[in-house]
């Protein structure tokens, strides 16, 4: 792993809310190339971890470097613009608009020109052709090519889980944040969107949150475990099925209430 | 149940319909009507012009600032302070400089502002616009509580603004430009992000728009455009007093847009004018024995707004689309 390209780092990552600790000293890399899977439990501050990386929340310590930079404290736009795309476990979309809409402003939001400028208050946003194009892109990557025309909050459950993904898309990140993806997803809707992922990873450097341990392990090149804020195993999928502290204290549970 | 339904941004025929009649209707009406009505008009097209710079942030991008009217009266103000006494001065120099005027404000209370949230945004918004309002009513060179006299309106050159005729249809051309230009604005990279922001402010940020900038320019711009109005108001009463700033002047843009339908700028001038001929209306109320109804047209307007709120919540541009059973509510539902 080491001779692949780093783009995204945390180094001793902290986020306390009063006394606690939400995520406690977390490190860790992606590389482009490879799906670096994030698994624990509920309340394990696994999303926690995914808002301190885009900026959504600011570390108490800790830093995170992206690329050349380091954008600790930045904020979730100006890190956007930088490279990293996010999807989010709770559903968050345009919910009014339609598909191609969301998509369209998502890939408009790399061709924005500045809101002081008077041109951009002229110019038609429907005809930025390149604009059209990214989001064209976006649409058939996530499979949306026949819901285009369809009232965002009206769609399924899953067409929305791909529209997360469209729209994260279609800002063209080097580094994806994908939180649950695969939530709540039927296992048709599953398997499309690992199809997707595992094409995906060719070109970007990923961070998957995930509860679907099948998919997990299908897709995870390597394997972090939090609890309760810290990382106790953090290694190939095959060496952390073998840990005896991940056993014990997350993948054992697993297997006990699937059983 | 479509996109554009919500807020109407795509107009359907029957109220594009409506808007060019309604225009070619103004264009015809000072052959028809007493100076009376036509001095009413340009009232009603002055704040037009008010109720659509404030549509651009209260059902554009989802802003409601309860003291847009501040940026209104200012650039009337201004008007009122560079017409000399005994000339009137040019509109191509005191235009700009009310509007300027106006904009510059809004920057610098929108810096401020624009950072807040909902009620707090709501809050801050009136606060600003109070402070304005005292610092005119207070101060005796401000022209304190009793306002300003212009003894000129502006030399426009060819355009004769004391002709009521050219006035009258110097402010419809302002309205139409304004008009053309938002409905422009809506449609552009800058518009589709602002109501976006309306929409998820968050998911904006994360794909990577800066919103607070995108809100200033919007607040800015807003008031610029409250400026103009409040430059020809201004410029067609003569005066300018600090009630044109005040909580009951933000109060009735708001409802005004509400009145008419949020979010496509067709709604804000049927709003002003639908909201002007009511309070006309109520005003003129006959008395009953010895209850003057008339004088109570607060509370007529007041029963009127929430009856439309209950029965119409998109205002009356949501009724004439119903009322015409519009051909794209329907084709929508198909997919």
């Amino acid at each position: 792993m080491t001779d692949r390209q780093i783009l995204l780092s945390a180094n001793g990552l902290t986020k306390r809310f009063g006394g606690l600790a939400a995520v406690n000293e977390v490190s860790l890399d992606l590389w482009l190339g490879l799906i670096h899977a994030v698994i624990g439990p509920n309340g394990a501050g696994k999303s926690t971890l995914a808002n301190l990386l885009s900026g959504d929340l600011p570390p108490t310590s800790g830093s995170v470097t992206l690329g050349p930079n380091n954008i600790t404290g930045w904020t979730p736009e100006k890190i956007s613009r930088r490279g990293l795309g996010r999807s989010y476990q709770k559903t968050n979309i345009f919910s009014t608009f339609t598909v191609w809409d969301n998509v369209r402003l998502s890939a408009q939001s790399r061709a924005q020109p500045s809101p002081f400028n008077p041109l951009g208050w002229w110019q038609a946003a429907a005809s930025m052709q390149a604009v059209n194009q990214r989001a064209e892109r976006a649409i058939e990557l996530a499979g949306l090519q026949d819901r285009r025309q369809a009232q965002a909050g009206a769609t399924s459950h899953g067409e929305q889980r791909q529209l997360e993904i469209a729209m994260t898309l279609a800002t063209e990140p080097k580094v994806l944040l994908l939180d649950e993806p695969l939530a709540g997803m039927g296992q048709a809707e599953a398997e499309r969107m690992v199809q997707l992922l595992l094409r995906l990873k060719n070109e970007h450097a990923i961070l998957l949150v995930e509860h679907d341990m099948d998919a997990v392990f299908t897709l995870a090149d390597h394997l972090t475990v939090m609890v309760n804020g810290q990382v106790i195993a953090s290694d190939t999928p095959v060496a952390v099925r073998a840990d005896a502290a991940v056993q014990a204290a997350y993948l054992g549970e697993e297997a006990v209430e699937a059983h | 149940m479509s996109t554009p339904q919500i807020h109407l941004e795509t107009l359907p025929r029957s109220i594009q319909l409506v808007m060019v009649l309604g225009f070619a209707a103004l264009a015809a009406f000072p052959f028809v009507g007493s100076d009376f009505y036509t001095a009413m008009v340009v009232r009603m097209m002055i704040l037009a012009i008010l109720a659509m710079s404030l549509d651009l942030l209260q059902g554009v991008t989802g802003l409601v600032s309860l003291g847009h009217a501040a940026y209104f009266g200012l650039a009337g103000y201004v008007l009122a302070f560079v017409t000399p006494q005994n000339e009137a001065i040019s509109l191509y120099t005191s235009l700009p400089l009310a509007v300027g005027g106006a904009a510059l404000a809004a920057l610098v209370i929108g810096f401020l502002v624009v950072r807040t949230h909902g009620i707090y945004f709501i809050m801050v918004t009136m606060a600003f616009a109070q402070m304005i309002f005292y610092i005119f009513f207070d101060n005796k060179a401000l022209g304190g509580s009793d306002g300003l006299f212009l003894n000129f309106r502006p030399d426009a050159g060819v355009m004769d603004l004391d002709n009521k005729r050219v006035f009258y249809y110097f402010t419809l051309g302002c309205l139409l430009a304004v008009y053309v230009f938002l409905r422009r604005l809506l449609w552009s990279p800058f518009g589709r992000a602002l109501s976006g922001i309306r929409v998820n402010e968050h998911r904006m940020r994360a794909l990577g728009f800066n919103t607070f900038s995108h809100k200033l320019a919007a607040f800015t711009l807003a008031g610029a455009l409250a400026g103009l109005a409040g430059y020809l108001w201004a410029a067609q009463t003569g005066f300018v007093n600090p009630e044109l700033m005040g909580f009951h002047m933000s109060a009735h843009a708001i409802m005004m847009v509400i009145l008419g339908g949020m979010g496509n700028f067709a709604g804000a001038i049927l709003g002003a004018f639908s909201f002007e001929y009511l309070l006309h209306v109520f005003k003129d109320l006959p008395e009953v024995g010895s209850f003057k109804t008339g004088k109570h047209w607060q509370m007529w307007m007041g029963l009127f707004i929430v009856a439309l709120v209950i029965f119409a919540p998109k205002g009356i541009l949501g009724l004439i689309n119903r009322a015409f059973g519009s051909k794209t509510a329907k084709d929508v539902r198909h997919d």
